[in-house]
């Protein structure tokens, strides 16, 4: 049996083809496993500023989105308006509103690393980011992120 | 002959796995999230005050076209991290002595540092106009970090012979962290008149 397997392997010269599936399935893993799927739509148009000294956002599981920006659809104005989730926010009281409803539905010990990213567009004034600030700070939601690019270049 | 036994041909596998691959290498979105975190204060109680010493204060004053003043003088934003840097320098912490140019220091006792060291009682205080630009904003909060992060960086060379940066022993961390918080504070937002 064993002579016969190796005699058949030495007429063949031809690389086997069989691992390639492996191959290709091992690298879908990996990319199905770091891949997020952008889940919300944007409403705002959001450049963020360039900062050097960031820090990432680890779990993104507890971390949740306000975008602040000039509306992309141009039908709404061009004034600087709040997204949250898909949609635009039509008082700022929503804000403290929205952010207590998440903390109550999380475990006790994860309320405490919540994490609030805002995603700012950098030509904002810095008023409507310290209405949301104070809001955040109403539902007790600490701590926060400015969102920002890395940038080294002017380090 | 069992020719009955017919088996799937896995000849395809690679074609359909290859296809799912293209799929995902489209829709990956690899950018990481990243950013300047800050905790916010927690909702202010009627009537607390906090009292600060003038030598432990620096101001920071943000105006509506985005210049910059610090205590009396107005400066650009590059001079922010060295301005910062001196004011929180803290060479020696193991006296408590500190020219009266400089904020005063507090005991405390730190692990791995000492039962009684001293930290630096100064404080940053950021003000900004509602007509404050974000960008201005977000570069002078980075600056701030970067002189925390500058002295914090000296610190843990001296200290433990390791950047800060490359510290990855959970106690040193908190140690440099304690010895050189981040001592920033936001006022409360006031209406002054105008945008």
């Amino acid at each position: 049996m064993k002579m016969k397997l190796k005699k058949s392997a030495k007429g063949n010269s031809e690389i086997s083809t069989a691992s390639l599936p492996d191959i290709i399935f091992m690298l879908l893993f990996f990319f199905m496993v770091t891949t997020t799927m952008r889940d919300t739509k944007l409403l705002v148009k959001v450049i963020p500023p360039d900062a050097t000294e960031v820090q990432r956002l680890e779990k993104k599981s507890l971390v949740e989105y306000i975008y602040i920006g000039p509306p992309v659809n141009k039908k709404y104005g061009d004034e600087t308006r709040i997204q949250i989730n898909d949609q635009f926010i039509s008082g700022l009281h929503e804000i403290s509103e929205w952010a207590t409803t998440i903390i109550i539905n999380r475990p006790e010990d994860e309320r405490k690393f919540l994490t609030t990213s805002l995603k700012v567009h950098k030509d904002t004034k810095m008023g409507i980011v310290t209405d949301i600030k104070q809001e955040l700070r109403k539902a007790n939601a600490l701590k926060i992120n400015y969102s920002t690019r890395k940038n080294l270049a002017n380090k | 002959m069992s020719k009955k036994i017919t088996e799937i041909s896995a000849g395809s596998m690679a074609d359909i796995a290859f296809l799912l691959l293209i799929f995902f290498l489209v829709t990956t979105t690899m950018d990481v999230d990243v950013g300047i975190t800050r905790i916010l204060p927690p909702p202010l109680l009627d009537s607390t005050k906090i009292i600060v010493e003038r030598r432990n204060l620096m101001n920071i004053w943000i105006n509506k076209s985005d210049r910059i003043q610090v205590n009396e003088n107005e400066v650009q934003v590059e001079d922010i991290r060295q301005l910062v840097a001196e004011f929180l320098a803290n060479d020696d912490f193991r006296i408590e002595e500190t020219p009266p140019s400089m904020p005063e220091k507090k005991p405390k006792a730190i692990p791995l540092l000492g039962q009684q060291v001293y930290v630096s009682k100064g404080i940053i205080s950021l003000k900004n106009d509602r007509g404050t630009s974000y960008e201005m904003y977000v570069r002078v909060q980075n600056e701030l970090a970067a002189a925390i992060n500058k002295l914090r960086e000296d610190f843990s060379e001296k200290q433990f012979g390791i950047r800060y940066s490359q510290l990855s022993d959970e106690a040193k961390l908190k140690a440099v962290q304690k010895q050189f918080p981040m001592a920033i504070s936001e006022a409360e937002p006031a209406i002054i008149g105008g945008n």
